[in-house]
This record gives C-alpha cells, structure tokens and sequence, in this order.
C-alpha cells in the first residue's frame, strides 16, 4: 500500500512517480548486459528478499516475551503439558536449528502441523488459499479492465461532467477503509435498504465458492471498489499526458483520428505504469482480502489467520504471514519484468 | 517552500477546506465527545438492541449500551492512535531516508535492502503477525504502524536528497566546507517541506485504516472500551434490528479518512504546481 503514495491523490505526478521506476531499471539493464542476466539477477535478489523475510517471521515468534510453550497454552498449563508442547514444537534445539529446520520444512512442502487442529497446515489451508485466491483473481480480472476504460473514457473528456465526478469518486473511496466499504454494501444490498444478496458468505467446508456465485458478489465488488479508483487515477494521469505530449498532439494535427491516437499510441503508453501498478494492487488486494474476508465471513486465508491469531496456533499464522510476503515480492518482481519486457527502449538495451 | 507557505497555497483548493472542515468536526467529536455523552459509554441504558429513543437516540448496542455515547467516546484512541503513528512512521522514515540519500555508498545499500524487507510484507500482515504474538497493546500497534510506513517514507526522501544532492547550491556548500550535517538540515530539508506533508497527509489516512481495521478485527482497543472499529465488529450482528450501532461508526471513519485524504491531496496539487512552473 506505500507505493499507492505516488498516485492515490497527484494526477499526473503519478505518472512522474510510476516512470521515475524505468530510467533506473534501464541503467541497470545496460550496465550489466544482456536482458536474460538482469532476469537472473532480480530473481536472485527476490529470493533474497523471500529468505530474509523468513527470517523475520522466524524472529517475530521467538519476540514472545514469554516461552512459546506457556504463551500458547496460557498461565493455568501444568508443567507437563508445557514439557509436551516444548518437545512438539521442538524448542529444545538451538534457535539455528530450528530455523533450518522449519526452512527446510518449507522447502519440502512441509509447513508444519497445526497446534490447534493437530492436522498439517498445508491442509488446513490449501482450500482457504484457493478460495483466497478466487476472490483475489476475479477482484482482479474485473478490477484491470474496468480501470483501463473508465480511465481512458476520463482522460478523453478531460474536466468534463463525467471527469470531475469520477475523479470526486476515487478521491472518496481511495481514503475509505475496505471494511467500511464492505460494511456499507452489506447494509445497502443485505440488511438495512435492501435484502437481495447475501451478507455472509456460507460456503460449506470442500465445497468451491464459484458454486456459490451469490456469496461471492459483494466481497468481489468490494475489492473492486477498493482498488479501481486508484488504477483509474493512474490510467487517467498516464493517459492525458500522452495526449498531451507533442507526437500525439503532431499525430492529430497531421489528421489521424482520434480513435487512432488513442489505440496506437495512448493507450500503449499508458499500460507501462498501469502494468507496474497492477502488481502492486494484486499485493493490496492480497492484504485487502484478509478484511474483506473477516467482514463477509468467507472461508479464505485471511480469515484462517484471524481463527490461527485467536487460537495463537503459531505454526499457522507463521505459514500464512509467509505466503502473504512472498507473493508480494513475486507480484513486485512481475512488475519489474513486465515492465522491462513491454517498453522497447529497455528490452533492446543489452543488445 | 516553507510549510506555512504550502499550506496557504493548498487552501485555495476547494477540497483542501472541505477535508480540513471534515477532519476537524471529527477532532473535535473525538476531543469534546466524552464532555458531551449523555451517558459512560459501559452504562446500560434499554434493552440489547433496542431502536432510538428519547433516552438513547441512536438506540441501544447489542449489550443494551447507549450507542450515542460510545460513538462520542469511541474517537479518542483512533485519533491518538493514527496521528501517533503518522508521525513517527514518518520521522523514522525521513531519517532511514536522509541517512541512505546521503551517506549513499554502502550504508545506502543496508538500509534500502532492509527496508525492502519490511516493504515485501503487506502492512496490515505485519502488524498481525507481531500484535498477534505480542499482544494487542495501543504503544505496539502505534510502532508496528510506524514501522511499515518508514520503508515508503524513506524512499520518498531518499529520492529527494539523492536529487538535491546533485544540485550546485549543495555541492558549493560542501565546496566551502560546510559540515555535512549542517548541509543535511539546511539545504536538503526544505526541499523536502512540501513532500513530507503529503507523505504525511496520506499516511495519517492509512493509519486510520488500519487502526480502525485492526480494532474490527478484535486486535486493536479491547472490550469493554468504546472505540469506532470495535463497535462495528460487536453491532455487525444485530444489522437488521438496530443499524445505527454500526452506521455511526462507519460514518465517523468515513468521514475522518475521507478529510485526511481530500488535505493531503490538496497538498499535493500545490507540489505538482510547482514541479510544473520548474519545467519538471
């Protein structure tokens, strides 16, 4: 959510903000030569990244200012049942081992074992990932598209009726809170004005939410009415100053429709921020999910988090901070690769 | 560009003054709320539930309590909370970014590369995972907050001292052996006035967002306290019956994000005003 600073309320500073990114990753791309390397080489700091971030989550839980054993099992455990968990959780070991031991884990498609549920966490929350991931991906299969239009549309018919309301809009629902926008859709569309979709996402343990399209309707819309105002900005920002730049202004002088400008060269241009953006919003989204999921009641990751924090089952909310952070960074590392690949100058830089 | 200066510049946008007024009727309901309450907010005042009433005219909570006076009371700790954040997040953050922008060499590389660290993780994950395991404490929540706002925060700066670093007037100073630290503090900071404020601005929104998130969820201001977020996850359930214990809240939030922002971005039109007038 940081990198949406640049673009939440500046209209074209946006985009100064969004392709300030490109020089640099240009230079890199030139000095170091050749395309491919730079790949390899933003990989490698990615996995970088991942490994010190596993690292903190590691740290945070030995941060318990008291042994993990007694916080889990509260103040009124007898000494045996700690002694039990200590062996269970193996904190006998040295802190090292430990860590290597969980890494290696992980690496092994083993995330650990749930505490409170005695089940291995993958299984715990393979199914609440998927889910996770259905709202996620169609949040963001309506967000992108949706965002394009409505941006280009306002860009076109700049400070007109439809412009000024648009921008009014996104100011207000880019500084609302996502629960408080899920809380008002409920109460406009479930409880209080009108009663025509569901309030709470009842999907049945094993059963997939597309199997519920009802449930699924104000948590998406939520999320799309949570992250479109901003890419909306954006598209608009990048948009406008490609109109207004001197070879499109020379293109229309020159008779090229205006339709023709907008495809062949507003709307390239214009992708090259809103792709780097999309990354980041996919991040938000992630993130945004974990409120929006705890509002509608629906079984996904995020709420899986918040039934881990309540029962202070360590071993999942561990695996779970862990997926968050690292799809972050693969979604920043996306970001960066696409933007290399789709803007010519830097794909032909090493060559 | 002093911050006096800006702040003058920005208030002749309409939208500045609409979210300065929005912000400070609710400073003032969170400041004057508890003097004004009809009621404590743990009084129980009717019936679980039940509708306004001569007594209690935004009705009873689902605990019987008097919703009017919990939304008056509920504004304290978020107010608190969020400014504090804000603040610090940004403090940290100027100094991790200043340290980076002008140090440059290796400190710049450490501090970045940690920093993207702490960036990999969405804020309110890292706030969970901490205030989870460490308990839900106002001073914790407030710091962890700050901690995920600094990596932006120094960026912004860091891009800035780079920038200003290059400037002539900055490398003359240097050339007529002015310290470093005094060239810092006199010539890179005022540049940094204007963007600060923005930073500022839009952090304090997104403190109160997550603030008010986490009291949602359970993990912010605990029961039995008034507080906006917490009231909405307790009334969420009794929607049907008695909606205002959850519309008050949600509005007050509303309300408070949607002032902070409309003043941040009126700041924000002013820079880019002045970027424009640079041929920037």
């Amino acid at each position: 959510m940081s990198d949406r600073s640049h673009a939440t309320g500046l209209g074209e500073e946006a985009v100064v903000a969004a392709s300030a990114a490109v020089p640099a990753a240009a230079g890199t791309v030139r000095r170091r030569g050749g395309l491919g390397w730079w790949i390899v080489r933003r990989l490698a700091a990615g996995v970088v990244v991942v490994l010190l971030v596993s690292v903190v989550v590691f740290a945070a839980t030995q941060a318990l200012p008291a042994d993990p054993a007694e916080a889990i099992l509260g103040r009124g455990a007898t000494p045996d049942r700690i002694a039990a968990l200590r062996a269970e959780l193996g904190l006998e070991r040295g802190l090292v081992q430990q860590y290597l031991d969980w890494i290696g884990g992980l690496l092994g498609a083993d995330l650990g074992r749930s505490l409170a549920a005695n089940v291995p966490v993958g299984e715990l929350i393979g199914d609440r990932l998927v889910n996770s991931l259905v709202l996620l991906g169609l949040a963001g299969m309506i967000s992108l598209p949706l965002a394009v239009l409505l941006g280009a549309l306002s860009a076109v018919r700049r400070d007109g009726i439809a412009d000024r309301l648009g921008l009014g809009i996104s100011l207000v629902l880019t500084a609302v809170p996502d629960f408080v926008i899920g809380m008002t859709l409920v109460m406009v569309f479930a409880t209080s004005v009108l009663t025509i979709l569901p309030a709470v996402a009842l999907i049945p343990a094993g059963s997939s939410p597309l199997a519920h399209p009802d449930t699924l309707v104000l948590p998406v819309a939520t999320l799309v009415l949570a992250v479109v105002p901003y890419l909306y900005r954006l598209v608009r920002a990048s948009m406008i100053d490609v109109l207004e730049s001197d070879y499109a202004q020379m293109a229309r002088m020159k008779g090229m429709p205006r339709g023709v400008v907008m495809r062949r060269h507003a709307l390239p241009n214009a992708l090259v921020p809103t792709i780097q953006a999309s990354a980041l919003v996919l991040g938000y989204l992630l993130s945004g999910t974990i409120l929006v999921e705890y509002v509608f009641r629906y079984p996904g990751l995020g709420s899986a988090l918040a039934d881990a924090i309540s029962s202070r089952d360590l071993p999942v909310i561990q695996a779970i901070t862990l997926i968050y952070a690292v799809a972050v960074v693969a979604f920043n590392l996306l970001a960066d690769v696409l933007t290399v690949l789709v803007t010519p100058k830097l794909r032909t830089a090493g060559r | 560009m002093t911050g006096l200066m800006t702040l003058r510049r920005a208030f002749a946008y309409p939208q500045t003054v609409i979210g300065a007024a929005l912000t400070g009727l609710i400073v003032l309901l969170a400041l004057l709320g508890p003097l004004l309450a009809p009621h404590t907010p743990t009084e129980f005042v009717g019936a679980p539930l039940s509708g306004p009433s001569g007594d209690a005219l935004l009705g009873a909570d689902q605990l019987g309590r008097d919703v009017l006076s919990r939304v008056l009371h509920g504004g304290r700790s978020v107010l608190w909370m969020s400014v504090a954040a804000a603040v610090l997040g940004v403090a940290i953050g100027v100094a991790l970014g200043l340290l980076a922008g002008y140090a440059r060499g290796r400190a710049d590389a450490v501090v970045m590369r940690a920093l993207d660290v702490v960036i990999a993780f969405p804020q309110l994950v890292l706030v969970l995972l901490f205030v989870s395991l460490l308990g839900a404490r106002a001073w914790l929540i407030v710091l962890l907050c700050a901690v995920a706002w600094a990596p932006g925060v120094a960026r912004v700066t860091r891009g800035i001292a780079l920038e200003v670093g290059e400037r002539e007037f900055v490398q003359a100073a240097e050339v007529l052996g002015y310290r470093r630290r005094s060239i810092v503090l006199g010539e890179i900071l005022p540049n940094l006035t204007t963007p600060l404020m923005v930073e500022l601005g839009l952090r304090l929104t997104w403190s109160i967002a997550l603030i008010a998130g986490l009291s949602f969820l359970g993990l912010g201001i605990q029961p039995p306290a008034a507080d906006w977020g917490l009231m909405v996850n307790e009334n969420r359930n009794g929607l049907t019956v008695q909606p205002w214990g959850v519309v008050a809240p949600v509005a007050c939030i509303a309300v408070f994000t949607i002032g902070t922002n409309l003043i941040a971005e009126g700041i924000a039109r002013t820079m880019a005003g002045i970027d424009r007038k640079d041929g920037g």
